[in-house]
């Protein structure tokens, strides 16, 4: 097993520790996870797959909620 | 051979598969990409292949459950588990009260924050503080202290001489006193206000009140949770009863369902050890051996009494305040509903993705709604897996 992951977040090359929750990596890149519905800047607030605020586009796929998801190389991360 | 199926991998549902799986075919579901629940997080790899016998779903959700099979969603599949004896162990999530500014990115739970760092979120010379109610608060200010956070303040809502009265009970508990003197010994320095709570919080800074007065407090992080609150869903959707909010079981952890069994935190908020010993009562009685006799319930008791909520902090959200934060609806347009049927025609509140797992609980609280009845799926599904 590698000891890193490589991954994009909003376009840029992160790399980070094996074991990394992709909202952990998104936080420690400086992002929010998403833009409520009146324009407001979420992130995690249960870090444990509950209340849906640390949702982002992962390879594609809308919605998925970053806490719950490990980062692995060659993923794409975006926040909205 | 007994087939059982157990839902949730923390202290108690594991415990369940340890003792069940010695007779009997057992599968163990959990939402998260590691066995150990919430305390246990990532630290539990080794659990899987210490019990090789037991079968293990990871990021696998149950959206439903009826009283002879469980329907199972995991990122590329959904299926159909049947079980002769299903046992609950769902755990408990952090209750959060909405207050100005609970939705910056910068506050978070406490037991939320404690997860997103155990999860690689770097805190080193972040300074967090920690604040709302419980025991949890001082585990989770030590975890982040431990990881290089300055904790400039743990402030606990509950009135001081409540917090030293159960501090003194803790004398009659000698595991819960030394996992005490430990916590103190990690926290020391650290200074804990009791009968303070968070009033609202802009960035970088929180408002503090207390009884007589108020503050200004500096943060990067605010993590703030005000104690736990079961999780019954899938309980209630497999028709259980539920008593004051808790799944009713009976000595051997049966509900109200002859072969559904419920162990840790939706039975009641006691803790870890109670999570273990009721986990073990559950796997034994559902796979016919003898149980292990039942633990003393006092202490469930005595935290219940210590960290109720004051007034004041189910008072703080103002009109104009989010409280359900999918479709950002404000206190006073729920507040302006008869109930949780016309908020959420009217409103959309508690339909967007957390289905009200987190204002539900909250309306609860301040509003006295009891929360909305439970329908299939218990958390949004895919298309897909509601045809199967
Ligand atoms: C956020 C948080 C942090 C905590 N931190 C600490 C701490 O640091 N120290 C401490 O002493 N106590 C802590 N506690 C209290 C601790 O949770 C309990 O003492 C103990 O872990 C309860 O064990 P349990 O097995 O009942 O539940 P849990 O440990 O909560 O396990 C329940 C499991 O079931 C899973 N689950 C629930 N519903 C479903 C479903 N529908 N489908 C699939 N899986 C599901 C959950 O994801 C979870 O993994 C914390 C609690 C919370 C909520």
């Amino acid at each position: 097993m590698p000891q890193t992951a490589d991954v994009r977040i909003n376009g840029k090359e992160f790399t980070v520790a094996e074991g990394t929750s992709v909202a952990a990596a998104v936080l420690n890149a400086g992002y929010s996870m998403r833009t409520s519905i009146h324009g407001e800047p979420r992130a995690a607030l249960c870090g444990m797959g509950i209340c849906y605020e640390c949702r982002v586009t992962i390879d594609g796929c809308q919605h998925r909620k970053s806490c719950q998801v490990l980062c692995a190389t060659g993923m794409e991360i975006e926040t909205t | 051979m007994t087939r059982v199926v157990i839902i949730g991998a923390g202290p108690a549902g594991l415990a369940a598969a340890a003792a069940a799986g010695r007779v009997a075919r057992v599968t163990v579901i959990d939402d998260n990409t590691e066995a150990g629940g919430q305390i246990w997080r990532r630290t539990r790899n080794a659990w899987t292949i210490e019990h090789p016998g037991v079968e293990t779903k990871f990021q696998a959700r149950v959206i439903a459950a009826t009283q002879a099979d469980v329907t199972i969603e995991t990122p590329d599949s959904c299926e159909r588990l049947p079980f002769d004896k299903l046992i609950l162990a769902t755990g408990a999530r952090e209750l959060f009260l909405p207050f100005p500014g609970w939705t910056l990115p910068q506050v978070t739970g406490a037991g939320g924050l404690q997860a997103l760092v155990k999860s690689g979120l770097n805190i080193q010379g972040k300074s967090v503080v920690v604040a709302g109610t419980g025991p949890l608060l001082l585990a989770v200010a030590a975890y982040l202290k431990s990881k290089g956070a300055t904790i400039p303040l743990i402030a606990e809502q509950a009135p001081a001489a409540r917090v030293n009265r159960f501090a003194r009970s803790l004398l009659s508990h000698p595991g819960k006193l030394w996992q005490g003197a430990r916590l103190k010994a990690r926290l020391l320095g650290v200074p804990y206000r009791t009968d303070c709570w968070v009033e609202s919080a802009e960035p970088g800074m929180l408002r503090l009140r207390t009884p007589g007065g108020s503050g200004s407090q500096p943060f990067d992080y605010l993590a703030i949770g005000y104690g736990l609150w079961p999780n019954t869903e899938l309980a209630q959707l497999a028709g259980c009863r539920l008593s004051n909010g808790f799944v009713e079981v009976d000595a051997a952890q049966r509900t109200s369902i002859p072969n559904i069994y419920c162990a840790g935190e939706p039975t009641g908020i006691g803790g870890v050890d109670m999570a273990l010993a009721e986990g073990r009562i559950a796997g034994c009685h559902a796979t016919g051996q003898p149980t292990p006799p039942l633990p003393n319930r006092a202490f469930v008791q005595a935290l219940t009494t210590t960290f109720a909520l004051r007034p004041e902090v189910r008072a703080v959200a103002t009109a104009d305040t989010i409280v359900c934060r999918c479709e950002d609806v404000p206190l006073s347009r729920i507040q302006s509903c008869q109930g949780w049927r016309e908020a959420k025609l009217q409103t959309r509140c508690g339909m967007g993705p957390c289905q009200g797992r987190i204002c539900g609980p909250a309306i609860q609280t301040i509003l006295g709604w009891p929360h909305q009845s439970i329908r299939e799926p218990v958390f949004p599904a895919r298309i897909e897996s509601l045809l199967t």
